[in-house]
């Protein structure tokens, strides 16, 4: 069982799942702030790899990547970033990134070096899975666990080809759109978790506009995680470590409730 | 995904239905002006001295350029798919333009995406878009030319994915838009073939056409390439020169990755991220270019080559001169690759180059270049 299934597995509480991009606001803060999410409640770890075109992402994640890259931040340097933090806490790791900077690094090589730095899983928004099997054959040998998404508007056969298919948990966008804070979660979420829990029997994670503890109680309420990122962003850029740290034990609060 | 799986099943679904062509032929016809000439360029063949140039003038194509004929095929498609709401990105603002004009012929809503440097660059077109109705964004993100403004376009189809249709307008992207993209653009390709042989009664020996995406090279390119016998070369932006990385060859100097959802030549740096480009022409600068042209380079089948801001700059003024033609700073490049060639061939010899647009737009950037007066 790999460890990103064991947290499913062993754990009774829901799956509280925070998102930072490596090198945002610098280094230092990611190495920081890893270890805090992890003592304050948080169960696994979501590391982004900044890309140039973050398709998938809304403004503050798109701004935090630039940044990030700006600041001269690579795979390379994310690796280590990523077994250092791997030394210091407890909890699994997943890489989130886009595939070009994957398929530049080298497929074999990348996988490699994630197991190598303590990695357990990878998360790439823009690998569907009908072009993932060379991808998945080689997470597989070296038993890293290779996220897939699901949409509302995914349709049954997709559906069946992600349950088929995806190791870890299966990621749930909420919303069709891009990442970043809303105000409602959609009316149409339970319906959607609903016909995808019927076909899959991975745990379900629900990630994307979610940002106040209120929405987190709620997903929780029928997925089995939440993911969080661009209020963790944006918290990490006005109001430092002490702000996330509180968040997050709201958070985990109205997930325990 | 599942947007481009609704996508592909209905363009193949259109794709096969007859009626869905006469209505595209009818309005190629009394609406887009087609078919265009195919123009022999004789002051501009002396000059060079060598071999005969034709000019396919799809700049005589209403909104002035090839990006019509697309257009129009993926406008007819998103009507036929109950899809009101129209999203497009553009460069130099050409496929802007076309796409606003096919969005007020068929009572559509349209959106366009362009990045804030083309906006400044291309103002005229901005205007023009939005008379026949269009909403321009302008999209500040990263170098904030045509890459960024495709970024968006991507980002709002899939947050308005249940009404809105994606008129991507290269042949780039996820499939099925390479495919359909050339499908559409085709017309240029067959249109040739048939003037070149009821004038000439035989083919050309090359066919020139400037690439960026690379739709109006992959139009005029694919209906000879069974035609073993004509070589074909497209022509990149080597912007201030392939040495100073401020260029947008993506095939003659980039590497193999994955940019918006397909698998082809990228513009990128040692780790995987997308690098800023930099074209005179709007319409070139993109990092990535259609995956049918990687495939092409690759197999042998065409020749892919680069010209720069200056050369492209010549052949603007050179076929102004020749023949009272403005290029369109996107067509210049593949003008000024055809005269140097022609001069090298005999005057049996025949090269057809895709003047794909017009040079009215590009004006403004020709006067500042060459520090001419208002």
């Amino acid at each position: 069982m790999s460890r990103i299934t064991s947290v499913f597995k062993q754990s009774r509480r829901k799956a509280l799942i925070p998102y930072v991009t490596i090198g945002y606001p610098s280094i230092e803060d990611t190495l920081k702030v890893v270890p805090l999410l992890a003592s304050s409640g948080c169960d696994i770890v979501e590391l982004g790899i900044p890309f140039s075109d973050p398709l998938a992402d809304g403004a503050t994640i798109q701004k935090a990547s630039f940044s990030a890259l700006k600041n001269g931040v690579t795979p390379k340097l994310c690796l280590e970033v990523a077994k250092e933090l791997s030394l210091k806490v407890n909890i699994p790791l997943v890489f989130m990134t886009y595939f070009n900077p994957v398929f530049s690094y080298g497929l074999q090589e990348f996988c490699t070096a994630c197991a190598s730095s303590g990695v357990d899983g990878l998360i790439i928004p823009d690998l569907p899975p009908d072009e993932g099997s060379e991808l998945e054959a080689i997470t597989q040998k070296h038993s890293l666990d290779l996220i897939y998404l699901l949409a509302p508007t995914s349709a049954e056969e997709r559906i069946k080809l992600v349950a088929e298919r995806a190791r870890g948990f299966i990621y749930l966008v909420s919303v069709t759109g891009v990442t970043g804070t809303r105000g409602n979660l959609p009316s149409e979420l339970g319906t959607f978790v609903a016909r995808v829990r019927k076909l899959a029997k991975q745990p379900l994670c629900v990630g994307f506009g979610i940002s106040t503890p209120e929405q987190a109680r709620q997903v929780a309420q029928i997925a089995d995680g939440v993911i969080v990122g661009s209020r963790i962003i944006q918290l990490m850029e006005t109001d430092g470590l002490v702000s996330v740290d509180n968040f997050i034990k709201e958070l985990r609060y109205a997930l325990d409730k | 995904m599942p947007a481009l799986d609704e996508l592909t099943a209905a363009y193949e679904e259109a794709k096969a239905d007859a009626a869905f062509w006469v209505e595209f032929d009818a309005l190629s016809r009394d609406y887009s002006g087609r078919p265009t000439p195919l123009y022999l360029a004789e002051r501009l063949s002396s000059h060079c001295g060598g071999a005969r140039i034709f000019l396919k003038r799809e700049d005589l194509a209403h909104t002035g350029a090839h990006k019509i004929n697309n257009a129009l095929g993926q406008g007819l498609l998103a009507r036929r798919m109950g899809k009101h709401r129209i999203i497009a990105e553009t460069g130099a603002g050409q496929h802007g333009v076309a796409a606003a004009a096919v969005c007020a012929l068929l009572g559509l809503e349209c959106i366009v995406y362009m990045g804030e440097e083309d906006v400044r660059r291309q103002s005229l077109n901005v205007f023009r878009m939005k008379l026949m109705g269009a909403e321009v964004r302008p999209v500040s993100a990263g170098s904030r030319t045509l890459k960024d403004a495709i970024n968006e376009a991507m980002r709002d189809w899939v947050t308005n994915v249940r009404n809105s249709y994606y008129l991507l307008g290269s042949a780039v992207g996820p499939h099925p838009y390479p495919s359909m993209v050339r499908d559409f653009q085709s017309v240029i390709g067959k249109e040739t073939r048939e003037q070149i042989l009821a004038r000439c009664n035989r083919l050309p020996d090359y066919i020139v056409a400037c690439v960026g995406g690379g739709s109006n090279a992959i139009g005029i390119f694919h209906p000879f390439l069974n035609d073993k016998d004509v070589k074909l070369i497209g022509v990149e932006a080597a912007g201030k020169g392939l040495k100073t990385g401020k260029h947008a060859a993506s095939l003659v100097a980039g590497k193999i990755g994955v940019l918006h959802g397909a698998k082809s030549y990228v513009l990128q740096d040692n780790n995987g991220q997308i690098t800023e480009t930099h074209s005179i022409s709007a319409g070139l600068d993109y990092p990535g270019v259609g995956p049918e042209h990687s495939y092409l380079k690759d197999n042998g089948r065409a020749t892919y080559v680069a010209v720069s801001d200056k050369e492209a700059l010549d052949a603007f003024q050179l076929l102004c001169r020749t023949e009272g033609i403005p290029p369109a700073l996107e067509s210049a490049h593949a003008i000024f690759y055809a005269t140097k060639l022609a001069g090298s061939l005999s005057e049996e010899q025949i090269i057809v180059v895709n003047l794909s647009g017009r040079g009215d737009k590009d004006m403004d950037i020709v006067v500042e270049a060459l520090g001419l007066e208002q």
